[in-house]
């Protein structure tokens, strides 16, 4: 969608849920979703059409993790880090995933392909440790069996 | 209100039904510390201080909100909220940058005060190296208002401020947890969003971490510079202020030992901006009358108040065109100085430094407007606030309380009592009309004191009788009360002839650059109307209460002016306004 | 609108059609596609069957939630007419073929892919219908009583007879602290308020915790329908669903609940025809653990940055938009319809004289049978570890079990008889929390858990009380002195000065509980903290400042693995020298030993 048509598109969301008590941040969801992040113009934008305080927008977005300022990476690796995962050795693989893109842990890579982070507890603790690429849940993981998963799809996107 | 009847320390006290624990303890002289709570204004249990013990309670409570009940007994002073309170101090401390020696609300510092008297001697913590070591850069870009963020203890009282009372929102909460700072969207300066520069944020901080932006050096460096013909002008409200920095009692008036100390700085001239004030009820009151009668754009609203003026471009330029088109009597001031007073006194303009000492750090930003010059020169070429004389009075080792007291100078030095009161909200309203009252009816009326314009209310409404005029006026101070009545007057539900609107609460008396009193002091006192009383004793004693009465505006107008709204009068007087970006920042 | 006698009809019409009763004709085959069974592959296993099964007359495969044993994901359950149901483990797409062709169309059961879980102590109350209906079908849910209890409120019971039998079943919160859920309710229907508003609580943070996810995935109408009897109870036509936008499959299953109870008019204008109304509102979190805490979860609903506020005023007196409001969590409300439908003194006849009913744990860390198990309150924490958890993997031994998540803490090895109760959890230094249960066994050093919880708990502080936001990071700093082999004498007494200082003045629950990690360790482990400090010594070889790694030159094999993967250049060696890690170099990632194949390389307290 070109950056005009996400605009409007953005509009008509903001335009329906003005009225709602509390939609803010159901709507600042829709805006980094559209967007792909929370950057200036988009949370300018938010507080133009929802008629908040930028500086709200701004509380809003640096207090919730799951907004972000700048845009991801295509693939954005999460690494469990809660509990069941910590204890079987959840940081080897958040290290070796390190190592492999060369990059710490909250960066991107300079190609904009991968995002690593370190993420709380995502509910698959039968399966710890686990991680996300994307949408994508793999599970019982090992330093291997991570670094096999990372490759993939370091190949698929042509990276070395 | 009903009233209830509980314990604190064992002695009963009755008090309404909806006082927290913290304004029953206080009716019983014991003020249980706090930092974060500013009546009326913040008041959200944040910063722990003023915990107490309730019998049969679920561990210790925030008596800033807790709601008395019948029967309650309340403990503020066992040894455990003592070390409670410690414990909570030494930690805000081991995250607080301690220059205290040199931190310009040493001796004016609520957190300050609290170590001392809670006997905190020391925080055993060390701040974690590595994390940028030191704390986070200071904001020095705005004209008016500077940020310390390593001072800031997160206590809300600011963005309460910024944001319920002023309805302009530019700082905020920001991040979490131990990163949590509170700050502008992106980090931006101050000066690049869309802050009004009120200084209400300064006159709610408890500690050092929101200060004006000093300009004392600039004006000691003009002051030693011969070159330099250095001319004060003070606004009303200074008087009325300025006597608390020196331990008056508040409601002091120092007019006279203000003008004496100016001049013992080593100024040249010493001008009351009172005589700006007339001057702008002259000009002020004639467009309004010329409005009324030609189906001008109404209400008319006043332009006096950079920080009102700096909201209606920002958040309402609709209303722009109903803005008065005379500048502030800072404004003014600063045009006679540097034209009239200039070829009066015959000193080149440009040889003139002019300072105008405002209760306002909004008049910091207004003076550096294009919209405020003078040809090429600008009218006012430095700003300080009281809290900035003051100190530059204590630099110059004078000792304030004892000077015998001075007059300002002549020509155009003095101001009527309708002047003076431009310092509280509700007195350009009412000089106003006691201008026109004379003018619309051709006689000099004895009944001047329109009281339904005084008062600390935040929106006060009236309709005035004044010849064969019924004036609806509306006063308002505080810029979020300023909000709610134009969105009322976009909603068709109110209309006016006349709007006296003022940034601050209050109006220019508790300005942003007025004395700051802790939040221990403003419970206990409304300076807005305290200083207010002293202001309008202050007119009572004038001779001259009337603008148009003045002599130095009758002989301005007839050696310089011409009359009201003349083309000079235009040219040097008045200006107009521009809308403004609401984010002005590129990023 | 659907009126009593449409209700009992779609049931009996769909216990035919899906089979799900004993009285069943036809094949009914379920996958459990849960977060983890979609994680471990469920997916791709529910379309091999679905297309091995197209064509065959009289077998029908279903989605299902969690079945409970995730380390045995994928699942898939077969249920024909009178047969025992057969239970397939860890299913891959070729599994499903071979059962589909050989079991479901062949009728020959495969013994070798099967497994029969072992339900044994475990009461499902909460999880009933997990894995067994399809969560996005609401007539399923009807199928098994559901909205059968909304009927049942509306048309037989007044409010405060619905606040009395949850008030009689003993039902506490199923959260954290446990307040007994019918006083909740009665505070809020006393309060008269123009609107009030029921909550539930689904931002599920603690980590390990995944019961409500489960519930949600699984059984989402068993919520929908009891946030309905709470509103009746209370006198509240609105509610709000907060969840973690980190569970986007139960976000999803809970938007098409909310569409269907809608078109079939049991959420919605005038309810069964009684003249209640009641609506639910979906509102994603954004990733802030403090939200789970009820009044930072309203100011989150009310769309600012979710920060506590003090109480009182009470969230019943004064909640979401400062009108009377409940708010319960996900289990909580998942046990109402049940304690409506079949009385309080069914309800109250299990657990103990304290703790009624069954609680919900998700079992996990070091734990042979990770996953979901549902027991009645006082079942011995050795019987969940050692019965139904069978035991410790590798032979380790069990050192601790973990509840209560950020907020709870440690039961050392030496209390393991204790039964699951809040009162005996909170008497321990823990507390019942939503019920993560994570096991610890003698690999994991107590200072290292501690140490994890509290940065848990400062990346997740608000920062509205410097208790909290100054507080725990102070005490993160000493355990991070004391994890690298800084630590001094008196800093365990720092620690416990500062935890006291915590526990009495944060703002909120969270922040009140937050040393509680520490506390309980320092409790049951402080030998582990002033060995760290006294002796630099990390007993369970965890700490890295205290440990170092060494290859045993008899067992290498000089495949050059290690040196391969070191990223820090520390190993050297090659076909004619033995291998060795540099000392100074060397991170301590253990990398090297993740990948030696011949298990030459050791870590050991140096």
């Amino acid at each position: 969608m070109a950056t005009e048509e996400k605009i409007a598109r953005f509009r008509e969301i903001a335009a329906a849920a003005k009225g709602t008590s509390g939609s803010l941040i159901p709507v600042m969801h829709e805006a980094q979703e559209l967007f792909g992040c929370l950057d200036y113009e988009v949370e300018k934008l938010v507080a133009q059409e929802m008629e908040v305080p930028l500086a709200d927008v701004y509380g809003v977005a640096t207090f919730y993790s799951k907004f972000h300022l700048e845009a991801k990476g295509e693939y954005q690796i999460n690494v469990c880090l809660g509990t069941a995962c910590y204890v079987k050795g959840a940081e080897m693989i958040l290290e070796k995933i390190e190592d492999m893109l060369k990059i710490k842990v909250g960066h991107t890579t300079s190609d904009g392909k991968f995002s690593l982070e370190a993420t709380r507890c995502i509910g698959a603790c039968g399966l710890a440790p686990v991680m996300t690429v994307n949408d994508e849940v793999h599970g019982q993981l090992t330093v291997d069996k991570a670094e096999r998963i990372i490759k993939r799809y370091m190949s698929e996107t042509g990276r070395k | 209100m009903s009233e209830v009847n509980l314990t604190i320390n064992g002695r009963g006290v009755s008090v309404p039904a909806d006082y927290t624990v913290l304004m029953a303890a206080k009716k019983l002289n014991v003020n249980i510390p706090t930092l974060c709570y500013l009546k009326d204004v913040n008041q959200i249990g944040a910063c722990r201080m003023c915990l107490v013990e309730v019998k049969g309670g679920r561990g210790l409570s925030a008596s800033c909100v807790l709601p008395v009940t019948e029967g309650m007994e309340v403990w503020t002073n066992t040894p455990l909220l003592r070390e409670t309170r410690r414990g909570i101090l030494e930690l805000i401390l081991s995250n607080h940058n301690r220059e205290c020696t040199s931190c310009i609300r040493s001796q004016n510092c609520e957190l300050q005060r609290l170590t001392k008297e809670l006997g905190v001697t020391d925080s055993p913590y060390e701040r974690a190296e590595g994390e940028g070591g030191g704390f986070a850069p200071a904001d020095e870009k705005s004209l008016s208002i500077a940020r310390d963020p390593g001072k800031c203890i997160l206590c809300r009282r600011c963005v309460a401020v910024c944001h319920d009372v002023q309805g302009v929102g530019v700082i905020q909460a920001m991040g979490r947890g131990y990163n949590t700072v509170v700050g502008t969207a992106f980090d931006l300066s101050l000066a690049d969003v869309a802050c009004i520069n009120c200084g209400q944020c300064i006159q709610a901080c408890p500690v050092g971490a929101l200060k004006t932006k000093d300009d004392t050096d600039k004006v000691w460096a003009a002051i030693g510079d011969p070159a330099k013909h250095v001319v004060f002008q003070v606004a009303p409200s200074v008087r009325f202020g300025l006597g608390e920095e020196f331990g008056v009692p508040a409601g002091g008036i120092v007019t006279r030992q203000m003008a004496e100390a100016i001049k013992l700085l080593g100024v040249d001239k010493v001008f009351d901006a009172n005589f700006a004030a007339d001057l702008t009820i002259m000009e002020e009151g004639t467009e309004l009358i010329g409005r009324l009668q030609n189906g001008g754009v109404t209400p008319m609203i006043t332009s006096c108040s950079p920080g009102w003026i700096k909201y209606c471009e920002t958040y309402y330029p609709e209303f722009l065109p109903n803005l008065s088109s005379c500048k502030s009597p800072m404004g003014m001031m600063g045009a006679v100085i540097k034209t009239y007073y200039a070829e009066n006194a015959g000193v080149a303009p440009e040889d003139i430094y002019s300072v105008a000492v405002m209760p306002c750090t909004a008049k910091k930003f207004e003076a550096a407007r294009p919209e405020m010059s003078v040809g090429a020169l600008r009218g006012v070429d430095a700003v300080i606030t009281t809290r900035e004389l003051a100190r530059m009075i204590k630099e110059a080792r004078i000792d304030f309380l004892e000077l015998a007291g001075a007059d300002f100078d002549e020509l155009i030095g003095e101001g009527s009592g309708a002047g003076t009161i431009f310092g509280a909200t509700g007195g350009v309203a009412e000089a106003a009309l006691r201008t026109a009252a004379d003018i619309l009816t051709g006689q000099d009326l004895r009944e001047i004191d329109y009281t339904a314009v005084r008062g600390v209310k935040g929106i006060k409404e009236a309709v005035i009788p004044i010849g064969d005029l019924n004036v609806r006026l509306a006063v308002v101070s505080g810029t979020g009360n300023a909000g709610k009545l134009l969105e009322r007057i976009k909603a068709g539900e109110a209309d006016y002839d006349f709007i006296e609107i003022m940034a601050c609460p209050g109006g220019c008396v508790t300005g942003g650059g007025q004395p700051i009193r802790s939040s221990d002091e403003k419970y206990k006192k409304d300076f807005r109307a305290a200083r207010a009383t002293a202001l309008y004793q202050d007119d009572v004693e004038h001779e001259i209460r009337k603008s148009h009465q003045n002599p130095l505006i009758t002989k301005i107008y007839a050696d310089y002016l011409e009359k009201p709204n003349s083309h000079r009068a235009h040219e040097l007087l008045h200006t107009h306004y521009t809308e403004r970006e609401l984010y002005p920042a590129n990023i | 609108m659907l009126t009593l006698e449409n209700l009992n009809e779609l049931r009996q019409k769909t216990l035919t059609r899906s089979n799900l009763d004993d009285k069943r004709q036809e094949t009914r085959v379920v996958v459990g596609l849960a977060t983890c069974g979609i994680a471990a592959g469920a997916q791709p296993v529910f379309e091999t069957l679905k297309a091995e099964t197209a064509a065959v007359q009289g077998v029908n495969v279903y989605r299902a939630g969690c079945i409970g044993a995730c380390r045995l994901e994928p699942l898939v359950e077969v249920y024909e007419p009178g047969r025992a149901k057969v239970t397939y483990t860890r299913v891959t797409p070729e599994k499903a073929k071979e059962i589909a062709a050989r079991h479901i169309i062949g009728k020959t059961r495969l013994d070798e892919y099967s497994e029969e879980l072992d339900f044994t102590g475990q009461l499902r109350i909460a999880l009933r219908n997990c894995g067994i209906i399809d969560p996005e079908d609401i007539n399923e849910y009807i199928a098994r009583d559901g909205y059968q209890a909304l009927a049942k409120a509306l048309s037989d019971m007044k409010p405060l007879e619905v606040i009395e039998t949850i008030k009689k079943s003993g039902l506490r919160g199923r959260g954290g602290a446990g307040f007994p859920t019918g006083l909740k309710w009665q505070f809020a229907a006393q309060n008269e308020s123009d609107q009030k508003y029921v909550c539930c609580n689904a931002d599920e943070g603690d980590p390990g915790a995944f019961m409500d996810r489960s519930v949600l995935e699984g059984d989402p109408h068993a919520v929908l329908e009891a946030m309905a009897i709470a509103g009746y109870a209370i006198g509240s036509t609105k509610g709000f669903i907060y969840i973690r936008a980190e569970y986007p499959v139960a976000v999803k299953r809970l938007d098409i609940a909310i569409t269907q109870a809608k078109a079939l008019g049991l959420l919605g204008e005038n309810i069964f025809g009684s003249g209640f109304s009641f609506d639910i509102e979906l509102r994603l979190g954004a990733g802030a653990f403090v939200c789970g805490e009820e009044t930072a979860l309203m100011t989150s609903i009310e769309g600012k940055r979710g920060e506590p506020r003090p109480r009182p005023p009470f969230p019943a007196a004064q909640g979401l938009w400062r009108k009377p409001t409940i708010l319960n969590n996900v289990e909580t409300f998942a046990n109402i319809a049940q304690i409506i439908l079949n009385g309080a003194e069914w309800f109250a006849g299990i657990g103990t004289e304290r703790s009624k009913g069954t609680k919900v744990f998700a079992l996990g860390g070091k734990i042979n049978n990770t996953g979901l198990i549902e027991v009645p309150m006082g079942t011995p924490l050795r019987f969940i570890i050692e019965q139904i958890g069978g035991g410790i993997p590798g032979g380790r031994a069990f050192k601790a079990a973990q509840t209560g998540g950020p907020s709870g803490g440690c039961i050392p090895a030496v209390k393991i008889d204790t039964p699951i109760e809040y009162e005996t959890l909170l008497e321990l230094g823990s507390m019942m929390g939503s019920g993560g249960l994570i096991v610890i066994d003698e690999d994991n050093c107590m200072v290292d858990v501690a140490r994890f919880f509290l940065d848990f708990t400062v990346d997740e502080s608000c920062g509205k009380c410097p208790p909290c936001r100054i507080g725990t990071k102070r005490m993160l700093e000493l355990l991070g002195k004391i994890t690298s082999g800084r630590g001094e004498a008196g800093d365990i007494e720092k620690l416990e000065s500062l935890a006291a200082l915590i526990k009495r003045s944060a703002l909120c629950g969270l922040g009140q509980t937050a040393p509680n990690p520490v506390l309980s360790t320092l409790r049951y482990f402080r030998r582990e903290y002033e060995e760290h400090i006294r002796d630099n010594y990390c007993a369970a070889v965890v700490c890295k400042a205290m440990i170092c790694y060494e290859i045993d030159a008899e067992k290498c094999i000089r495949c050059n693995l290690c040196k391969r993967n070191c990223p820090s250049g520390a190993v050297t060696g090659g076909k004619d020298v033995d291998y060795v890690i540099d000392r100074d170099a060397c991170i301590k990632c253990g990398l090297c030993v993740s990948k030696c194949r011949s298990d030459a390389i050791k870590k050991k307290n140096c």
